[in-house]
């Protein structure tokens, strides 16, 4: 695979990418490695400094900060990758639908996505959540919704794309039936497509998650979750401004990774995919933008 | 372009009613009666009959569609219904809170501008040098910081350390500094990464070669060159205005800024679903109108575009 190969000589992309999977390692362990339970409150040891036993302190109600900042990977980061993946699904899916079929199916499949993208997803997200009430799943769903049609017109126009090629026409001229032809001609050509998407989002769905649990309309206490935390180092700004500090640069970190890796998983497929001009685009040109500010 | 602009104005129509459909199906998803939970948020303990009385008064009792088209014609004509809180029309709270929330836009946007331009033109004219490098370094970092993070980072160094803005509220004409710098970062360092982008690749352009061919003065070429990189960034700023409207909602949160996005989340809070359905309404009739706007300010500038159509 000349793409994973180009991506392993980018330094900066294997760097991000054994960032992201020591998190992840540590998510997954978090039991292990977390000093202390995380819910485990101890009112005699509130704001307790950096010690041997508590290596990042402790906060307002004497909970372990490390051992939240480390069960945090679990909610954070876990809820964004089961959110992209349920989105890409459906993106995939609608998408090649779309793609494949045309004629009225694609119609009515873009023109619900041109509905879904004439609103900002932040606000789609807000209204979700606000009306379906304040909760875990709620954002998950809220994120997907906002999404799905972005990714599916995507995908569309890479499907679009791949149905010029001289084997899918062979292969529908060979007889060989529609749902061979999406599996093993399609699916494998967008997957590409599929990866940079995900990861140029997972860094944004890790903001919204974390945002709006900030705003105390996601995960609600006493889950550990890093918006969350900063929300609850927000009200003792003044006494203890050094909270701010962990769940902040965790947060940073992550969504760096992810970005970078984005970036570099971008530059090592062909780039050259994405300037070919979708007609449909022109609605929403800012997601046209996004794909010219991350060339 | 007139046939255009009336098939462009006339799209617009099903699009604002797919999504007054939706803010209007979403409610009714949920599994609680708005009914009882516009009992509840008055502390009142909901008996049958009150629940009865409480859903003729909002209408509640008539059919589905009924209610919508209802809403709908009275939404039009500015009328939202009343706040099950304080019943109060929700128009009235929109009105009181929307002009705080422009202006922390319009201030953002003038940030925006003048950062952006300023340093995205510095950063393409010296390509490669250490500024340049470390603008680089911090458009990626700002891309990757959660705006919630900067804002109390932000007040807990202006404010609480320097002591030179308040922490919160709208006292005071300099207390729109913090909240509109942090609402302005993220979109600056995508504005600066466009500008520079697009004007190191506009530099190799032929008009340049010939100006320069021509003898023009190099700050008579900068600048031609700058006029021509900004189209895209219009466009991209056209379509942030109301992002950035809907991005005051985190910030007016930390701040305390008394405009729509906090009015919204305290919504949330307290179930008051008229003025959660006005805000989805508003924030969506803004986007889409925008969005004509700019499209339509693109044809005007850009003659390869009025081809296309």
């Amino acid at each position: 695979m000349k793409v994973i190969q180009r991506l392993l000589d980018d330094k900066l992309a294997v760097f991000c990418l054994l960032v992201i999977s020591i998190v992840m390692i540590a998510g997954v362990l978090s039991p292990v490695l977390a000093p202390h339970n995380p819910l485990e409150l101890n009112v005699f040891n509130k704001y307790a400094g950096i010690s041997k036993d508590y290596p990042l302190g402790t906060d307002q109600l004497g909970r372990c900060i490390l051992s939240r900042l480390l069960y945090g990977i679990r909610t954070t980061i876990f809820l964004a990758l089961l959110t992209m993946f349920v989105t890409i699904l459906i993106g995939t899916i609608l998408g090649i639908i779309a793609g494949f079929f045309r004629g009225k199916v694609d119609e009515i499949i873009m023109r619900m996505c041109d509905v879904m993208l004439s609103f900002p997803a932040e606000v789609m997200i807000l209204a979700i959540v606000g009306i379906l009430g304040p909760n875990l799943m709620n954002v998950v769903i809220a994120n997907i919704v906002a999404k799905w049609a972005w990714y599916t017109r995507m995908i569309r126009s890479v499907v679009i794309q791949y149905m010029d090629k001289n084997y899918i026409q062979f292969a529908k001229v060979s007889g060989c039936s529609t749902s061979h032809i999406m599996r093993r001609h399609i699916l494998p050509g967008v997957s590409g497509e599929v990866a940079i998407l995900a990861t140029l989002d997972t860094g944004w769905v890790i903001l919204n998650i974390s945002a709006l649990s900030f705003l105390g309309l996601g995960v609600q206490a006493p889950t550990p979750e890093w918006g969350m935390m900063l929300n609850e180092a927000k009200n003792v700004m003044v006494t203890h401004p050094t909270h701010m500090l962990a769940p902040g640069i965790a947060i940073l970190i992550v969504v760096g990774a992810f970005n970078f890796l984005g970036d570099s998983i971008h530059s090592a497929i062909n780039p050259k995919l994405y300037q070919k001009k979708n007609n449909r685009s022109r609605m929403n040109v800012f997601t046209r933008n996004k794909k010219f500010i991350s060339k | 372009m007139g046939i255009y602009l009336i098939k462009r104005v006339l799209a617009i129509i099903p699009i604002i009613l797919c999504l007054s459909f939706l803010a209007f199906v979403l409610i009714n998803l949920r599994t609680s009666d708005p009914a009882e939970i516009a009992l509840r948020v008055n502390q009142m303990t909901p008996t049958e009959d009150m629940v009865n009385a409480m859903r003729s008064t909002l209408g509640l009792d008539q059919p589905y569609f009924v209610r919508y088209f209802s809403w709908i014609s009275k939404s039009i004509q500015g009328d939202f219904g009343e706040s099950y809180v304080t019943h109060r029309p929700v128009a009235e709270h929109i009105a009181t809170a929307l002009p705080s929330t422009l202006q922390l836009a319009a201030v953002a946007l003038l940030i925006i501008i003048v950062c952006s331009v300023v340093v995205g033109v510095l950063c393409a004219l010296y390509e490669g040098s250490v500024g340049d490098k470390l603008m680089r370094a911090f458009v990626f970092l700002s891309a990757a910081m959660p705006s919630f993070w900067i804002g109390i980072l932000l007040i807990w160094l202006f404010s609480v350390k320097l002591g030179w803005f308040d922490t919160s509220g709208m006292e005071r004409v300099s207390s729109v500094i913090l909240p509109a710098v942090t609402l302005s970062l993220g979109f600056v360092s995508t504005y600066i990464r466009l500008i520079r982008n697009n004007m190191i690749k506009n530099k190799n352009e032929n008009f340049v070669l010939y100006a320069r061919v021509r003898g023009l003065k190099e700050s008579r070429i900068t600048l031609k060159i700058f006029i021509n990189s900004m189209q895209i960034s219009m466009t991209a700023l056209g379509m942030s205005i109301p992002k950035l409207i809907a991005g005051t909602v985190v910030v007016e949160n930390i701040f305390a800024w008394p405009g729509i996005g906090r009015l919204c989340v305290s919504a949330i809070f307290n179930s008051d679903f008229p003025i959660i359905q006005a805000y989805i309404l508003i924030m969506g009739v803004m986007f889409v109108i925008c969005n004509l706007v700019v499209d339509m300010i693109n044809m005007m500038v850009d003659p390869r575009l009025r081809k296309e159509m």
